[in-house]
Order: C-alpha cells, then structure tokens, then sequence
C-alpha cells in the first residue's frame, strides 16, 4: 500500500505570490513531490478553508483582519507552519507603509493622490479592515520554520520540504540563505 | 587550559580559540586576530579607523571576562574565546536587534547583496529577525546632488563621522542623542547634506557598511549573484578591509 501522502496547505496574505511562482518553479521535481505530498486549502486547489494538514506554507505578511483570520485558521490546522518569504518574515516591501500613519496612506492613495477621480475612501463591510501596521506571521502566530528570500529560490523549497516526507528536521543550506 | 597550551604561550602572544596568535605592543585583540586571518565578527570596526566599540558583535570572552576585541588591548598570554556558541548567539541576538531598530527592507534596498548588515545576517544564520519590528520614522535627505542619506537603514556605527573627520579631514557627520534616541546627523546649520562639502569621492560617502549613505545613481550597479555577498562571505572580506593608505590617494 502507498504510504500517506503529507497533506500541506498554502496560502497568500499579503504577498505577491511571488514565492507560490518560486515553488512551481521546482519543474519536473513537482512530479517527485506529487507522489509523497497532496494540496489542502491553496491558490493552487481553491480549496476554500483549511482542514488537518501536516504543512502549512504561509507567504506575505499580516496587514488586514481577515489575514490574521486565515493565519490563525492555518496554525489551528497544520502540525508545522512555516513562514516562506521576506513579506511573511519581516513584513517586507508592505511593510513599507509603516512608516506612515494608516489614514495617510489611505488619504494619499484614495483622496489626495494624483489621478483620483470621485476621491473617497472605500469603506465597506465586504473589505477587510487594515491593520495599523503590516506585520511579520510570528508576532500573530507561532511559526515553526523560516525559509527566507524574496523569493526562496526553487532549491530552497526543495530543502525544505524534502527531508520533511521523511519525518525530519530541514535544514536550509548557507548558500541559499538570503534576503532579497 | 593544558600545561602544554600554556607553554606555547610566550611574552606576545595570546591564544584565541585555542591558537596562538602573536601581537604588536599596543595591537587590539582585533588587530591580532585580523593579522592571522582569524575572523572575529564586527560591523562598526573598519581597519585604518580608530576603533568604536559600538556595534558589540566583536565582544569575546578574554580570560572570562566579556570584552569587545576592536577596543581591548591585546595582553601576553590572554586568552580570548571568540567562535563559540553562546558568542555566536549573542552575536546573532545583535544583529537582530540592528535589523528590527531600523527599517531594513533588503528586497527595496539598493545595498542589498553588497550590505555588510545583511551579510552578518547570513554569517550567522539568520532566518528571522526575532524581536518586535520597531518601525521608526526617519528623516530621508535628499538635499545632495550625488550622495543620499536613508537614516531608516542607519545602524549607528559611527565609520562615516569617523571616515569623514580623520581621513577626510570634512567633520560631515555627527551621532546626536543617546540610547534610543541616537541619530546619525550633518554638521551644517541647516542640517542638511546639500549644504555640506561632502563629495562622492570622500571615504564618508563610500564606507557605510549598510544602505544608509548612497552614492546616487550608482544602485543596483551589480546583477543579483555579481554582488559583493553573493560570492563571498563577510569573514571573507573582513581580511582585506583597510582604508586606503597615503599612497593610494596619490594614485
């Protein structure tokens, strides 16, 4: 009999889905991984909520409600949750604004900015309320890992779930320890 | 430490991590480290310069006690621990502390693969920056025409105000304030670069370790894996750092 395949969710708060593009960029290596992994909840199934997964991939930082909602969902649900990327690590390029007080941006993007027509700030309760600040996933939830990079490279993602179908701890090599 | 370690101990020498390192009367640890191409990690020293102190990643432990090896005077028969593990994870808690003070954005900073920061960050291993992003607001000066000051990335190690007033003999810089209100500042009225003779060429301008003091229109000159740290380590370049000797200007 097959053994169980690891069930491993994924999503993207805010990010560019820049490192969800890096991952498919394993290539052929995919097929390897299909045969020990299946997709839960991810941009990649559309499976909409997250049930008991083994791993979680947690892309982009935490800059509204409803990512600190689906960041608790996934660490409610994943044995090992792991941070992948500079905007989930350290809030990265979004982390940008702040410098900023939130009504500035909103103002300058929305009211003041050049190009505006109809200036307003879009208030409704379909939007998800923004954050003060974008933050890191590990000043919201325990995380287990950090792959970081922006984006790990297709080989970082390799190392790290690789040694994870076989129960143990990954280990990301120097070479592909890097920031940008 | 053994009796025959302590044999090979003689009147100029101290031992760092176990080797024998021999010094000049008046050498830092640091110096004697650097001369026998031991790498003792440091931001804030830059060989040329007078030490600072003030960026702790060089503190070892000599003869037990906690000392920064860029300022302590190296002692016949110190013995000096460097590359352990407890240092190391001191020294990686400084770093991260250095990153989450100021706003180090690598993906957004032109520095990025050529930031020494950065690069400390990769020396130790760091995956995470650990501690509460501080997120402060700093003062950007743009006033020059071909040197950019980004206090966001300024880690406070003083090289440029050192740089600037004994090798560049210009006194461009100055550290204001104290503790957590410590701010890299320009020695004009007006505060402001544009207003000082600082020139492109100056050693002020060039020796920032991170993305703080920029020469214009010179960013992202390199390719991703061209760069200073996408091929060599900071303990790497860290052996041939030195500010440029006298006849080197004339040249």
């Amino acid at each position: 009999m097959a053994e169980r395949k690891l069930k491993i969710a994924t999503t993207s708060l805010a990010g560019c889905f820049g490192c969800h593009m890096s991952f498919l960029d394993i290539d052929e290596k995919l097929m390897l991984l299909n045969d020990r992994i299946e997709f839960n909840r991810s941009p990649l199934t559309d499976i909409k909520q997250c049930s008991p997964s083994d791993i979680g991939l947690i892309e982009g930082g935490v800059c509204n409600a409803d990512n600190v909602r689906v960041l608790r969902e996934f660490r409610a649900n994943c044995t090992i949750l792991i941070a992948v990327g500079a905007c989930a690590i350290t809030g990265g390029v979004p982390a940008m604004r702040n410098y900023f007080d939130l009504r500035e941006c909103l103002e300058e993007v929305y009211l003041n900015g050049t190009g505006v027509t109809n200036p307003q700030i879009p208030s409704d309760t379909e939007l998800p309320l923004l954050l003060d600040k974008v933050y890191p996933v590990q000043e919201v939830v325990k995380i287990d890992y950090f792959l970081p990079g922006c984006p790990p490279s297709a080989d970082a993602f390799l190392q790290l779930l690789v040694p994870q179908l076989d129960g143990q701890k990954p280990q990301l090599a120097a070479d592909q320890l890097h920031y940008d | 430490m053994t009796n025959e370690a302590n044999k090979a101990i003689d009147a100029n020498s101290i031992t760092i991590d176990g080797e024998t390192v021999p010094f000049d009367a008046g050498q830092t640890i640091m110096d004697a480290a650097l001369a026998v191409k031991i790498y003792i990690p440091h931001l804030c020293h830059y060989p040329g310069l007078t030490p600072a102190g003030n960026c702790r990643l060089c503190m070892v432990e000599a003869n037990g006690k906690s000392v920064a090896a860029c300022v302590t005077q190296a002692q016949s028969g110190q013995q000096v621990s460097s590359n352990t593990p407890e240092l190391n994870a001191a020294r990686l808690s400084i770093t991260q502390m250095l990153f989450v003070e100021g706003n180090h954005i690598c993906p957004s900073c032109e520095k990025s693969g050529n930031c020494r920061l950065q690069a400390m960050g990769y020396y130790l291993g760091m995956l995470e920056e650990h501690f509460h992003q501080f997120n402060p607001r700093r003062e950007i000066d743009a006033s020059h025409s071909t040197v950019l000051l980004d206090r966001d990335r300024c880690i406070l190690c003083d090289l440029c105000v050192r740089a600037s007033r004994d090798v560049d003999k210009k006194n461009v810089f100055a550290i204001a304030g104290r503790g957590i209100h410590a701010r890299l500042i320009v020695n004009t009225a007006s505060g402001k670069l544009g207003d000082s003779n600082i020139e492109a060429k100056d050693l002020a301008a060039k020796i920032c370790p991170v993305g703080a003091i920029l020469i214009r229109e010179r960013s992202f000159d390199s390719p991703v894996a061209e760069r200073i740290y996408d091929r060599q380590s900071i303990s790497d370049t860290a052996m041939t750092e030195h500010v440029p000797r006298k006849e080197d200007d004339r040249g």
